[in-house]
């Protein structure tokens, strides 16, 4: 298969490649925000007079002086239009200043003063005062109390994960510029139509005069997925000091503001015959949320499509607590839920003496356990099989504890992984010049995922044209409407309006080029309409060798291994980074991610990457990931499936089962760290 | 961050007197440049001391004076330490980055602040950063802070690998005061917190480090550090190790601890029941556990004293094997 370097890797390694706040702009003010410092309560003042005198501080923006904004469906925009205080950490007011140092001392002395509420933000105290009757049922199928409680073999074992931190390397920052009604921003999002149109709406104008502008993004994973504050924020200091802005978020800044992982506490209950046949299974999850922004994780989507089991039961209860908006991170719903699935499925295993892969491939469903749809394509089997081979699986002794290796234990673990289809409708334009060269335009975002490189193979293809012909346009609002990147769904989505468009546009070059050119521009609202009833979900599976210190605790990973199905893919070299960047983000969140509540103050008391801490090049060692042929024709012109989130999928559970077998020591909280393993060694 | 003066010292003594109290020397910066932009540190005045000619390390006495303003990568690379005493080399190597080390220098690595969440969050209390005003951390969050040593007033660690190799090494530091030169031994240099953890040693305001002297060691030497990460991380528990063994006993020993107090720990009562003893494992279990009776440890950070008892009956296990293997 042919395979492209990214297009715009020379720019982004010479530093050409410009973000959003390095924009060079004449006369522009500086940004800071400033946090609440309460977990909650009322703005009583806010002492803006004695920073407007100090030299070079142009404006403070607050609820005090704030101009009336349109709402929009998220609290989190509605800024300085409330005296409330949700939780710490909150943005509640502003400087702007001639340059970023003043503004940064002028926003540290801003006094700020609270009447404070008692408050509640930790997860595991809430929960112990609720009932069964807060939770909402996601899936009810069958009796699946009764089937529990007569199961030959079952699991019932509760799993946690901590709230846990996009944090990409670019913070989420704006420039804005105002040109009367007219409203330019660079700012780092995973959208700019998106973008667009929430500013349009928060400012009441035209979205034909507001301008996205996010060539280049240096990652969100789905903390930029919806606007941010930074933007809003902003656009409203432009406006107010009648110049251009900068405005970013320090990493400090962006623990509180900028979204999380919910912690989870998550019960599963598996019933199964002897013989490790699933008749139960049953899912419940419950999960934080901030008191003005809802937001479901939707740890048990997942389980409602991954093994038969006629008996089912998902649930999920949202605790409204003084804390900070949970959001979107790292494959949302299905990366915390399974690893609950994943580890129960090991429990099963264990309990049975059933190898965990044949106990997996004996649950694979016939049709979509959740309505009965067919699969578009299913290769879970064939991932496991693929994976197990390549391992070297067949030798593994089951039995915990049996490979030692002086002062260290060596285990091995297994766990599957899935991600679903999504396609959202996109428009896309595509231009064909008299010298053979063409331009692909979309809205589309490259928060460094490959999404730039990934559409000049669609269109190449499409035009059965070299790639060096080809240029495509995205980051900015101006070009034809595109979907968010995130749920996986770029490629598909945006590859489907850019090779529709492609294929239109070649249609017409039956004649010679005229010298203005030939352009057409294609929307796939009415295709995805027409789309036939399928279950479309990639799948894979996760290999995972550990190695466990005797006298410590400390956890290594020698050997990662994942084995994907996600159709066909589009370019393999940037396909491979992902996948290899999910696997080692599943790391990290096995090991060490861990973002800590504050009991007595409220927010995150860890706000650095020296206190959240992610996995270094020491931590990665035998990595690989690997993808099966899989032809799908109920896909997309492309035969994709998305492979943004499906390599983080799983492989947190795999790693726990190869400690459990390492050790016989089943970890159930996340991250396994020294301190919860050394106590049981 | 608030605005400071910015001085290039030329001489020690010059550097010396610039000092006007609301003043810091200025090292590599690795850690004082973060703790400014968050307010941490607030000093009027940076002084910056990397040019001053205590960039060497010189052999004298049998030990080894290396200078206040050499750089952290350039000592851990250093053909001499790493011949004679390993575990300074080794201690080095544990800490930060690569980027960070050739940064740092050896006098800025001695002076390092806790990395404690509420002492580097100027919106909470913290008695260290704000004397009197609490300490949050005992009843918060302190997994990683300390069991051995502290007070109602503080549970902070000291976060320095390279201070530990240095406290089980016997150095001294060389400071220069307004009443001249003088040698702190680094057990005499770093405090506990008490009723006052405002101060992490006992330098008098104004007091320049201008080197480290080490004594001779003449043992095997060897540092382990235990962190959740395979790199770039702060200690949960680590120890600098010293071992001469004859005929089966150990004639001498030093262990030290870090990431269990608020100093660097020096096993004293271990190294007591060591001398002397058969070197075996049943021997340095007994040892550490004498150590650990002082332990304290917190809600969250009970697993630190299994941790720091395993780790020093380890290192001392593999130092013996790997001597009695060059023995043999």
């Amino acid at each position: 298969m042919r395979s492209l370097e990214r297009v715009e890797a020379r720019a982004k390694v010479t530093g050409a490649a410009r973000y959003a706040v390095e924009y060079p702009v004449e006369n522009a003010a500086n940004v800071v925000a400033v946090a609440a410092t309460v977990a909650r309560g009322e703005i009583e003042s806010v002492g803006a007079e004695e920073v407007l005198a100090l030299p070079g501080v142009l404006a403070v923006l607050s609820c005090e002086n704030a101009p009336k904004l349109q709402s929009v469906d998220d609290a989190e925009l509605e800024v300085f239009q409330s005296r409330r205080v949700a939780y710490r950490g909150q943005l509640v007011a502003a400087v702007v200043a001639e340059s970023l140092e003043t503004a940064r001392a002028a926003a540290a002395r801003l006094r700020i003063g609270y009447r404070a509420e008692d408050h509640h933000v930790l997860l595991e105290d809430a929960s112990d005062d609720s009932d069964d009757s807060d939770f909402s049922v996601d899936i009810e199928q069958g009796d699946p109390e009764t089937a529990f409680a007569g199961a030959a073999v079952s699991v019932d074992a509760t799993y946690t994960t901590p709230a846990e931190h996009n944090n990409p390397m670019e913070p989420h920052a704006t420039l804005a510029a105002w040109d009367g009604d007219e409203l330019t921003v660079h700012d780092s999002n995973q959208g700019s139509t998106t973008v667009r149109d929430a500013l349009a709406q928060i400012f009441d104008l035209d979205p034909a005069r507001v301008h996205v502008v996010s060539p280049h993004v240096g990652g969100g994973f789905g903390s930029k997925g919806t606007p941010r504050p930074t933007v809003v924020l902003a656009a409203m200091a432009a406006r107010a000091v009648g110049r251009p802005v900068k405005l970013a978020f320090t990493r400090q800044q962006m623990f509180p503001m900028t979204g999380y992982r919910t912690p989870t506490i998550q019960r599963v209950r598996l019933g199964a015959d002897a013989d490790g046949t699933l008749t139960t299974i049953v899912h419940e999850v419950t999960q934080q949320a901030s008191t003005i922004r809802d937001f479901d994780e939707g740890a048990t989507k997942p389980m409602r499509i991954m093994y038969r089991a006629p008996h089912r039961r998902a649930a999920h209860r949202l605790v409204r607590l003084d804390v900070p908006s949970p959001s979107w991170m790292r494959a949302p719903g299905e990366c915390p839920g399974m690893w609950a699935l994943e580890s129960a499925m090991d429990e099963l295993a264990v309990t049975t003496g059933i190898d965990p892969v044949e106990l997996r491939v004996r649950n694979e469903p016939e049709t979509s356990p959740e309505d009965g749809s067919p699969w578009s394509s299913r290769n879970l089997v064939a991932c496991l099989r693929e994976g197990a081979e390549r391992f070297g699986w067949a030798d593994r002794d089951p039995m915990p504890c049996a490979r030692r290796e002086g002062r260290t234990l060596v285990g091995t673990g297994v766990a599957s992984a899935t991600y679903p289809v999504n396609r959202e409708p996109n428009e896309a334009t595509a231009r064909a010049e008299p010298d053979g060269r063409f331009t692909i335009r979309i809205a589309a975002a490259d928060i460094g995922t490959g999404a730039r490189t990934a559409l000049t193979v669609i269109a190449a293809e499409a035009l059965k044209a070299e790639p060096d012909r080809v240029t495509v346009e995205i980051g900015d609002s101006d070009l034809p409407r595109a979907s968010l990147a995130g749920g996986s769904t770029g490629t598909m989505s945006w590859g489907t309006a850019v090779h529709r468009a492609c294929e239109a546009l070649l249609a017409e070059l039956d004649v010679p080029v005229p010298p203005e050119g030939v352009e057409v521009t294609v929307g796939t609202e009415d295709e995805l309409k027409a789309e036939e009833k399928y279950a479309r979900h990639a799948f894979g599976a996760h290999f995972v060798e550990v190695s466990v210190d005797i006298d410590t605790g400390e956890i290594r990973v020698p050997r990662m291994l994942g084995v994907f199905a996600a159709g066909r893919i589009v370019n393999p070299v940037t396909a491979r980074s992902q996948l290899l960047g999910g696997m080692i983000m599943g790391l990290g969140m096995a090991l060490m991610e861990e973002s800590t509540t504050d009991r007595e103050f409220g927010g995150f008391l860890n706000h650095d990457l020296a206190q959240y801490h992610v996995p270094v090049c020491a931590d990665v060692r035998g990595l690989e990931a690997v993808w099966l042929d899989e032809e799908d024709r109920h896909l997309n012109p492309m035969g994709a499936k998305g492979i943004g989130e499906i390599g983080i999928v799983g492989a947190a559970a795999a790693v726990a089962n190869a400690v459990h077998h390492a050790t016989g020591v089943r970890v159930r909280d996340l991250p396994i760290t020294p301190s919860r393993l050394l106590p049981s060694l | 961050m608030r605005p400071f003066a910015y001085a290039r010292a030329q001489s020690a003594d010059e550097a010396v007197s610039l000092h006007d109290g609301d003043t810091h020397y200025l090292g590599g910066g690795t850690n004082l440049v973060d703790l400014m932009r968050l307010g941490v540190e607030r000093p009027a005045k940076l002084i910056d001391v990397t040019r001053l000619p205590y960039d060497r390390i010189e052999e004298n006495g049998g030990g080894l004076f290396i200078g206040a303003a050499v750089c952290n990568s350039d000592l851990a690379a250093d053909r001499t330490v790493r011949d004679r005493y390993p575990v300074l080399a080794e201690a080095v190597l544990a800490g930060a980055s690569g980027q960070i080390r050739n940064k740092a220098t050896v006098g800025g690595n001695l002076l390092q602040r806790t990395r404690c969440s509420y002492f580097q969050d100027v919106t909470k209390p913290c008695n260290k950063r704000d004397p009197g005003s609490g300490c949050p951390a005992r009843e918060g969050e302190h997994h990683n802070l300390a069991i051995l040593g502290h007070s109602p007033h503080c549970v902070a660690t000291h976060p320095s690998d390279m201070a530990v190799a240095l406290t089980a090494l016997d150095a001294s530091v060389r400071v220069l005061g307004s009443a001249g030169e003088r040698g702190v031994p680094l057990s005499d240099l770093y405090r506990l917190p008490g009723d006052d953890p405002s101060r992490d040693t006992t330098l008098e305001l104004g007091d320049l480090i201008t080197g480290i002297q080490t004594p001779p060691l003449g043992m095997a030497s060897r540092y382990r550090k235990v962190r959740e990460r395979a790199s770039f991380a702060f200690a949960l528990v680590s120890v600098a190790v010293a071992l001469d063994i004859a005929d089966g006993t150990v004639r001498d020993c030093r262990v030290a601890l870090g990431g269990v107090a608020h100093r660097p720990w020096r096993a004293r009562r271990a190294e007591e029941l060591l001398r002397g003893a058969p070197a075996t494992e049943a021997s340095y279990l007994r040892a550490a556990q004498a150590e650990l009776e002082a332990a304290r440890p917190l809600r969250d950070n009970g697993f630190k004293v299994p941790l720091a008892t395993n780790l020093i009956v380890r290192t001392l296990s593999e130092l013996t094997a790997s001597e009695q293997g060059d023995e043999s």
